[in-house]
């Protein structure tokens, strides 16, 4: 996995969180998930199964409990694509 | 933000959503009068929103089982199956199940939400996987949680979806249980278990099956979506509640994998709870002999379903695909959600109000459950109201 593929996560993740959120909430690598996007769970799930499908990966949901921003979320992305190619 | 902050501003959000205090969640029910009717404040309204599929609540055999177990037994066991509450009818009721789904084994939970949890909680554990629908019942959620497997969704009764991440899994597939419901309790829309349970083959896994809407409300004898696709023995453990069609409350597992048996001792919500009451034993064992032979119950149901299912369709309301017991007229807005059900409550009609996100896809929805007492006239009242309201209430857009 490289730094491209990282950027890759990363920008995914960014433009699929702005069409969640209100438009005036710029996404930042530090954003919040839920205290500053304000997204309820069950989008939050349908994102990472759209995540999963992307990288043709499984993300364990159960392991989200640890994650807060953006940055938290492509570093797991990251991760479970590393070891699972 | 402190604890009590954090409720603090989940009660402002409930409340935004729910302005003047409307009720619509924990509604009183002062005086209940039969399977169908009750009083909420001063009105005498049509229960559509309840789980008594078979209308059973009232059946003067459960009654009067239920009576002769106080008269008996006293009122409660006062412990745990493990301990001195395992009396003759948890171990009867047990073979009962066993005997009506033709397994080898059976365990009797203290409610169904239990029945997942411990089930659930005692196959799997951290390192394995659970793959469930999307849309599972919170029981279901919470029973991976509390197991500490590795949680994966695929799309609700989508088998593409399903397929891809069975796929995914590889060799974690040998210690992976597939989970999906007979009846989705949003919607009422059946899993597609013959796909399934293909899937299963294909991939591996082990199949859990919760029945806990379609028990009695499926099959010739009440067995449920097993019973209907000829499946029963391509399901590996299912499990049901009593707090529906058998009209009390407790829930089950059967299955002939003898390994059920060691749940008992594994199950922290089957181990660290107070068996069911006597009475509510009683009730259930006698509700589950009318079940089996209630076949006229489920007539009238289907009956009932199809001709509510239609009149709503026909008006125009968005509904699940196939008529059922849970009939969820799907609705743009919370705000016409709400009004919606305010003005069945003025009709002295009860539904269920279900608002994002407990509904799918951020929608809302308005839910009535039909039941086999109700007579087709109430049927008729209600579906004319829904209609009436559809045009009030500008559903369309």
């Amino acid at each position: 996995m490289t730094e491209s593929n990282y950027d890759e996560i990363m920008k995914l993740l960014c433009d699929r969180l702005s069409d969640l959120a209100n438009a005036d909430v710029l996404i930042t690598p530090e954003t919040n998930l839920i205290n500053q996007l304000s997204i309820d769970s069950i989008k939050l799930l349908n994102l990472i199964m759209e995540v999963e499908d992307a990288f043709d990966i499984s993300i364990p949901i159960n392991v989200l409990t640890d994650v807060q921003t953006v940055r938290e979320l492509a570093d797991l992305v990251h991760k479970i694509k590393i070891t699972s190619s | 933000m402190n604890l009590l902050e954090k409720l603090d501003a989940a009660a402002a959000a409930r409340k935004a959503l729910l302005p003047n205090g409307v009720g619509a969640f924990g509604i009183p029910i002062e005086e209940i009068f039969s399977a169908t009717e009750a009083r909420i404040g001063d009105r005498r309204v049509l229960l559509m929103g309840t789980n008594n599929y078979l209308g059973l609540t009232f059946a003067p055999e459960c009654i009067r089982a239920a009576h002769e177990a106080i008269d008996k037994e006293g009122t409660g066991t006062t412990g745990s199956r493990m301990a001195n509450g395992s009396y003759f009818g948890h171990r009867a009721l047990e073979r009962e199940f066993a005997d009506f789904y033709q397994c080898s084994s059976s365990i009797v939970f203290t409610t169904g939400y239990q029945a997942n949890l411990g089930t659930i909680s005692g196959l799997v554990g951290p390192g394995d996987t659970v793959l469930i629908d999307g849309d599972s019942h919170a029981s279901i959620f919470d029973g991976c949680i509390l197991s500490g497997a590795n949680i994966i969704r695929f799309k609700h009764n989508d088998m593409a979806d399903m397929e891809k991440r069975l796929r995914r899994l590889g060799d974690n597939i040998e210690t992976t249980l597939i989970i999906a419901e007979g009846i989705y309790s949003m919607l009422g829309d059946q899993a597609p278990l013959a796909d399934i349970v293909q899937l299963k083959n294909k991939y591996g896994g082990i199949l859990l099956l919760d029945e806990a809407h379609s028990l009695g409300v499926l099959g010739k004898s009440g067995q449920g979506l097993v019973e209907t696709t000829g499946l029963l023995n391509e399901v590996d453990f299912i499990t049901g509640t009593f707090s529906k069609s058998l009209c009390s409350i407790g829930g089950f597992c059967v299955s002939n994998h003898p390994q059920l048996e060691q749940l008992r001792y594994v199950s922290h919500p089957y181990i660290f709870t107070a068996s069911p009451s006597p009475a509510t034993i009683a009730s259930t064992r006698a509700a589950l002999e009318l079940l089996r032979k209630g076949s006229h119950l489920r007539d009238k149901l289907w009956s009932n379903c199809r001709q509510l299912y239609a009149q709503l369709k026909e008006v125009g309301y968005q509904l699940g695909p196939d008529p059922g017991p849970v009939i969820a007229a799907v609705v743009a807005t919370p705000q016409q959600a709400l009004l919606l059900w305010q003005q069945l409550l003025e009709h002295n009609i009860y539904v269920n109000l279900i608002l994002p996100p407990a509904a799918p896809e951020g929608k809302s929805l308005v839910r009535c459950s039909v039941n086999a007492a109700h007579t087709t006239e109430e049927i008729r009242y209600v579906g004319d109201t829904f209609a009436k309201l559809y045009g009030a209430i500008n559903m369309q857009t």
